[in-house]
């Protein structure tokens, strides 16, 4: 039981570290991940990493919190678990707790007001960079070109529930990729 | 009930959300706009406060729209406001982990999951690329796309700090600096005598 207390208290410490020290979110934590999950602590090993972003990417939710789960639960079951994501959660929710109250307090000043005019347009170059990391790892081919226009023009354009278009392109995925794999048995 | 609403909402983005961070922009900005919590202009201003803060954008994203919309009810409100979104956000992706952690082996290999993804991965992409759009209107356009534009020294001006941290961002340089960056010419730009 104190053995069992002590190693859910490592985890939360261990994201909680990782937490507080990643800016960005998701794959900026990854290289903090493997110093302290594998190289420090040996909870997983290196290939475990690997197939854990893989699994990251395709269940739902952040990815940062995706891998701390699966992480603490190797570590140390389900308690393993929750402690690694309430670890990694805890720094961010204090943080911008704290920074709620002041950016209403600073937002009717001038200069704050001048410095987010070009924050904006410096964001929405952070975000076309992220646009083309995504495209580069998206699969390419037909299916995936007409998903990718179809979910964009439907988000963009129509007042479709976001909801929708997502199910909608995975149901469409799954079915292209059955009828692939029918045609090359054939 | 504001914070059983504030949990199902973000209980919602968390569940519809896959391959994280910008990814869930769009479901943010349809849930969170149209309830009302958010203007378009405070969203994109958080995005860079999310940026230079460490920690998962939707987490990060969550906590604040909870501490905003909580605050009604004073200081207690808006942390429990912000314990609520945190939580719906948070709760998909752990009962699902936990889920996955059972059955890692079948998980990994099954091909159901590999086609699911083969249509989640494009449509992510699409995705992202309606939120550029919204974010382009409001970075650089933000009374809406006319020909007046072409007369309006701010257009200029947001169009050279675009262009700046394009380049930059291409560079691989962080974030954060292209973040401060972008603040400092816009204090500049505010107080040019244009």
């Amino acid at each position: 039981m104190k053995e069992k207390l002590k190693n859910c208290f490592e985890v939360f410490w261990t994201f909680f570290k990782i937490g507080a020290f990643t800016f960005g979110g998701g794959y900026a934590m990854v290289p903090l991940i493997q110093k302290e999950a594998v190289v420090k602590k040996g909870w997983i090993t290196d290939d475990d990493i690997l197939e854990i972003i893989a699994i990251a990417e395709s269940t739902p939710g952040p990815i940062a919190i995706n891998s701390a789960t699966f992480v603490g639960y190797r570590a140390a079951g389900f308690f393993g678990a929750m402690s690694a994501t309430l670890g990694v959660v805890l720094p961010s929710f204090v943080v911008i707790l704290a920074i709620s109250y002041i950016l209403e307090e600073f937002q009717s000043f001038k200069p704050v007001q001048y410095a987010f005019f070009g924050i904006r347009a410096g964001v929405l170059a952070l975000v076309i960079k992220a646009l083309w990391t995504m495209y580069k790892k998206c699969p390419k081919g037909a299916v995936s070109y007409i998903l990718l226009a179809a979910s964009f023009v439907l988000a963009a354009f129509t007042d479709i529930n976001v909801i929708f278009v997502i199910i909608g392109c995975a149901v469409f995925g799954l079915i292209s990729s059955i009828i692939a794999e029918r045609r090359l048995k054939q | 009930m504001i914070f059983l609403d504030l949990f199902l909402t973000f209980f919602k983005i968390g569940a519809f959300t896959f391959g994280g961070g910008y990814a869930m922009l769009p479901l943010i900005q349809e849930e969170v706009i149209s309830h009302g919590w958010m203007t378009q202009d405070l969203l994109v201003n958080f995005i860079a406060v999310s940026e230079s803060t460490p920690g998962p954008f939707a987490i990060n994203m969550a906590t604040y729209v909870g501490s905003q919309v909580g605050g009604a009810f004073g200081v207690w409100g808006s942390i429990f406001g912000s314990f609520c979104a945190t939580l719906g956000t948070v709760l998909p992706s752990f009962i699902v982990i936990l889920i996955v952690a059972q059955f890692y082996e079948k998980f990994k290999s099954s091909k159901t999951v590999k086609g699911l993804m083969s249509g989640l991965k494009p449509a992510a992409v699409g995705l992202i690329a309606s939120a550029v759009l919204t974010i382009a209107t409001t970075a650089l356009a933000p009374a809406g796309w006319s020909f007046g534009l072409l007369t309006s020294p701010d257009f200029y001006a947001s169009l050279a700090i675009f262009a700046l941290g394009a380049v930059l961002a291409f560079k691989k340089k962080h974030p954060i600096l292209i973040i401060l960056l972008s603040a400092g010419l816009g204090i500049i730009w505010g107080y040019l005598p244009v």
